[in-house]
């Protein structure tokens, strides 16, 4: 195969040809990328999506002429703006850097430096690299913040980056990127870790962008539907390798390669989402012929295993699958229908009753005086769970969703109201003060399982020692159970010998799961157990915790801030904002009108996500909130007027288990649900 | 900002009052006559009985030591049985030159060890990184003894270039400079190497935060790089242990005073325990304590400077 020509009429601002790129380790070389083409012409935007170690954050850096000392290209060539950069000298890649290219990356935090304010970080572009004054560099660094959508950038320029919130900061680092006009912008993975809100409002600005700014964008992601959003041509990695590449739209209806719809199928919203099973081949172990040979369902040993497989052009689209001629053409899949549950539970084994919690937060600089105030994280917030029961509390960060799970696992203390567990109020008993049998019977498995799983302990001496404690699971034996517990999860018995950094992302949460299950707990706290995960990794994880719930009938509190996440797994939903339910009910009375108005603003931002259509969303959830009114006015698009702000919405019926806060009434709203759902198909039809 | 200062200071002052009556007690109702102890072995129990009359010994130690703590404010320390003159006159004389010998130290190592720390960890791994390391160690590995003895044989014995004693007295010839040289080069020598380690671990963690990379895909120029991004970022963790040197300065210089038969206040405190001269001691803690807390509030209120995310309770 050859380099492909760039499209007629636009010169190529970045070429892959060819590129074979390697990191050195101690002991030999490992292949990460094996040879790479593509092109991206002027002003165009291209997608590349792969799961997390296919090689696409190293194909970015490769781009930027930033391998680190162990990286190098070893064969091919990257150009740039039609020069090799392999060519270059130090001096003439950092004349590019900043000016001709630019980068915005995964995690705006750490991208930001923390001692430095957003105007100096900003203001360094036109002062260092354009030479301009400090008062035009000024004038450049307010404008493109206004073009990033800031209401007071002159504000924003005497934050620092803590003084942000995330979607802020990542705007912050778009701005950065764009204060030199680059003709290229390599996004890496930009909204991953952000609301699905932001997220919307992030793509949506990235979009409107691409329009006034002739750069060309390399869009970097795990998520499929991420990328449809700002790409005109789509190109998919499987473990350094290019599988597929197409024209957006081309590839949307109608994908080709088995590994780009296996991706579809994790899309969540879609349908009960699919995992994809096992996990990419590591760079040093790549497999003969097809990389996705052992994880394909097409896979046929011979002509998959054999020989390495060409890409082959059709059109506009390359796709490296021999076995393409004879694959089914693709069908859409359908939204699995939610499975009723037989018996409506009775017993509560989690009742929330009218809790409040209120933090102090002092002014970002000295902790107390004027700037000081309250933050309410949760305002009379009540709901409850059935035994056995899946119960999805959904919000955006900031909604009181954590502070609420952790009053509920007695790690915080609840100021005013009601939490029983079992019958048992629990909201003033620390979880170390809590009876021995309701300390065993909650457990948590947090976000983060690095955080959770010490690096120096072996997972077998993790799961003993929960066992032991939990469980009081006798010494000898010890090896039994804990090869139970790794069967529960799915997890080979011999990780019982390996350490936390042997393991990927996803295996860690596994093994996170499998030790709060050591005590077989009656409730199992879920707080955003996949949002640091790749999307083919969510999919198992969720499905995972679904089966155990059912299969041990405990009752699972599933905290995420995506609803569509939630949807084919919940029995009962509460919406949260700024501390208040704005929604609870069973999982299909929530999922279908009437809706609350913030509700639907979860769902627009999720289905236009799905579909690459965009639904405006606001600023996400920030600051105080106030003690009277509805939290949600100043973002409502069907805010009825001064009523909204100033008194606190009627909790309605909706239903007999289903209540929705707010002022509009219950009939209007089943209407603009129906209305909008109505215009979520027709999207759907037409795409 | 305010509240967080007076509460430090309270914070202080407590400690003070605490570790105070700690020693005081430790040396006053400890089995073993006071006035014993600041006879001697040799006094008959005439001399003693007099002497623990004319101290009021016989009161209890709480009162004794409010008296105690009533001299301090007014200024009377106590007297000095082993210099035969009252403790003040003798404390602060001691600790003024103790004091002139950790400032030098102070202003040499400060400045070095950001500069060596800061060349090593910007480039984790390279030739200049494995070179300021190993010098590091091999320098904070030398206990002071040895240094000192060494460097006096070389400069002192061997060259003749230096004195190889400190007494700060103009005889001999050399002047109170030269005199100064050699204690502070062990001190500088010995305190370098760790501090120097400090600063390197910082930076290079820092190096490898994602924000360097910002900067350098910025484009911006390497002396950009470290100083603008790096440098601040890296000093944040090793202040406190700088600061923290000062501590060791002033009040751990035991070793080099003695090799250099320096007057300072580490010999003091050695010879005064010695000696068993109870109220050398219970001062010389007092101030010992006091620069420790007091400089431990430096650096609380340095770091608040240096990291705007640190907020003060």
């Amino acid at each position: 195969m050859t380099s492909e020509p760039s499209r007629a009429g636009a010169p190529s601002v970045l070429v892959f040809d060819e590129a074979r790129i390697s990191y050195r380790t101690r002991a030999d070389e490992l292949n990460v990328v094996p040879g790479f083409s593509l092109s991206i012409g002027r002003g165009e935007a291209v997608g590349l999506v792969g799961e997390s170690g296919s090689g696409k954050s190293t194909l970015a850096f490769a781009a930027m002429g930033y391998l680190g000392h162990a990286g190098r290209l070893v064969s091919g060539r990257i150009l740039f703006e039609g020069e090799d950069m392999a060519g270059l000298s130090a001096g003439e890649l950092r004349a590019l850097r900043g000016l001709r290219m630019a980068m915005v990356y995964q995690d705006p935090m750490s991208s930001l430096n923390p001692v430095m304010k957003a105007g100096a970080q900003l203001m360094e572009v036109p002062m260092r690299r354009l030479g301009l004054g400090r008062d035009e560099a000024r004038e450049r660094a307010l404008a493109m913040l206004a073009e990033v959508e800031f209401a007071d950038p002159a504000s924003i320029l005497e934050r620092y980056p803590h003084q942000l919130s995330g979607g802020q900061q990542q705007r912050v680092v778009i701005a950065m990127a764009l204060m030199s006009e680059p003709a290229l912008l390599i996004l890496d993975e930009p909204t991953t870790g952000l609301d699905v809100t932001v997220e919307a409002a992030v793509l949506d600005l990235i979009g409107a962008l691409r329009h006034c700014h002739d750069s060309a964008i390399l869009f970097i992601s795990h998520n499929l539907g991420t990328v449809a959003r700002v790409s005109d041509r789509i190109a998919v990695l499987y473990a350094g390798e290019l599988v597929e590449e197409a024209p957006a739209g081309e590839l949307f209806e109608a994908p080709r390669h088995p590994y780009t719809r296996a991706l579809f199928n994790c899309l969540p919203g879609l349908a009960r989402h699919a995992a994809i099973e096992g996990d990419p081949p590591s760079p040093g172990a790549r497999p003969e012929g097809c990389a996705f040979a052992p994880r394909c369902a097409f896979a046929k040993p011979g002509p998959c295993t054999s020989e390495p497989i060409a890409l082959r052009a059709s059109g506009e689209r390359r796709v490296r699958c021999v076995r393409l001629p004879e694959l089914a053409p693709w069908t859409l899949p359908v939204p699995a229908a939610t499975t009723a549950r037989a018996e409506p539970p009775t017993d509560r084994i989690l009742d929330v009753s009218k809790l409040t919690k209120a933090y102090r937060v002092g002014s970002p600089l000295f902790g107390l005086g004027e700037g000081s105030r309250r933050v309410q994280a949760l305002d009379g917030v009540s709901l409850w769970a059935g035994r056995g029961e899946t119960l999805a509390i959904v919000g955006e960060s900031g909604s009181g969703k954590s502070t609420l799970a952790g009053i509920v696992a007695g790690l915080e203390l609840g100021a005013e109201g009601v939490v029983r567990l079992n019958g048992v109020p629990v909201q003033h008993l620390k979880v170390e003060h809590r009876p021995e049998a309701l300390r065993r019977g909650v457990q948590i498995v947090f976000q983060n399982p690095d955080g959770t799983l010490n690096p120096s302990h072996r997972v077998g001496y993790a799961l003993a020692r929960a066992l032991r404690r939990l469980a009081g699971v006798e010494r000898r034996r010890l090896p039994a159970e804990v090869a139970r517990l790794l069967d529960l999860v799915r997890l080979p018995r011999a990780y019982a010998a390996r350490k936390p950094r042997q393991l990927s992302g996803g295996e860690k949460q596994r093994v996170a799961i499998a030790r709060a299950l050591a005590g077989a707990p009656d409730l199992l706290i879920a707080d955003e157990p996949v949002s640091a995960l790749d999307l083919s990794v969510q999919a198992a994880i969720v499905n995972l915790l679904s089966e155990l719930q059912e299969a041990r009938g405990m009752t699972l509190l599933f905290i995420s801030h995506d609803l569509a996440l939630v949807r084919y797994l919940a029995d009962r939903v509460a919406v949260m904002y700024r501390g208040r339910v704005m929604e609870f009910g069973p999982a299909d009375e929530v999922f279908s009108p009437p809706f609350h108005p913030y509700t639907l603003t979860l769902l627009s931002s999720v289905t236009a996500r799905a579909e690459g259509q965009s639904e405006g969303a606001g600023e996400g959830p920030e600051g105080a909130t106030l003690a009277v009114g509805c939290p949600f006015h100043h973002r409502c698009p069907y805010k009825l007027g001064s009523i909204c702000r100033d008194e606190t919405p009627p909790s309605r019926e909706a239903g007999a288990e289903h209540r929705i806060a707010c002022h509009i009434p219950l009939g209007e709203l089943a209407a603009i649900g129906a209305s909008s759902e109505e215009h979520g198909e027709e999207n759907r039809d037409a795409p | 900002m305010f509240v967080f200062l007076s509460r430090r200071l309270l914070f202080l002052v407590a400690t003070l009052l605490v570790v105070s009556f700690l020693v005081y007690l430790l040396n006053e109702a400890a089995p073993g006559d006071v006035a014993r102890k600041i006879l001697g072995p040799y006094a008959t129990l005439e001399q003693i009985a007099l002497l623990t009359e004319e101290l009021g010994l016989n009161r209890s130690v709480f009162i004794r030591y409010g008296e105690w703590l009533g001299g301090l404010f007014t200024g009377d320390l106590g007297y000095s049985t082993l210099f035969k003159a009252p403790v003040g006159e003798i404390i602060w004389d001691r600790l003024a030159n103790t004091a002139l010998l950790a400032v030098i130290a102070f202003a040499l190592i400060v400045p070095l060890s950001i500069v060596l720390g800061v060349a090593a960890g910007m480039r984790e791994s390279a030739a200049l990184d494995r070179s300021i390391s190993l010098a590091s160690i091999i320098t904070t590995s030398i206990p002071e003894f040895a240094s000192g003895v060494f460097l006096a044989s070389i400069f002192a014995i061997w060259l003749g270039w230096l004195p190889g004693t400190s007494t700060l007295v103009r005889d001999g010839g050399w002047s109170i400079t030269s005199q100064l040289v050699l204690p502070v080069a062990v001190m500088v020598l010995y305190d370098l190497g760790y501090v120097v380690r400090m600063v390197r671990a910082s930076m290079a963690d820092v190096m490898r935060e994602p924000y360097i990379r910002t900067a350098v895909l910025k484009g911006l120029s390497w002396p950009e790089v470290v100083f603008r991004h790096a440098l601040r970022n890296a000093l944040i963790a090793p202040f406190t242990v700088i600061l923290l040197q000062i501590n060791y300065l002033v009040t751990g210089v035991v070793v080099v005073e003695m090799i250099f038969a320096y007057p300072g206040f580490g010999r003091m405190m050695l010879e005064a325990a010695l000696a068993q001269d109870i109220a050398l001691i219970e001062a010389g803690v007092v101030v010992a304590v006091f620069i420790a807390v007091s400089t431990q509030i430096l650096g609380d209120l340095a770091y608040m400077i240096l990291n705007p995310r640190v907020r003060l309770r």
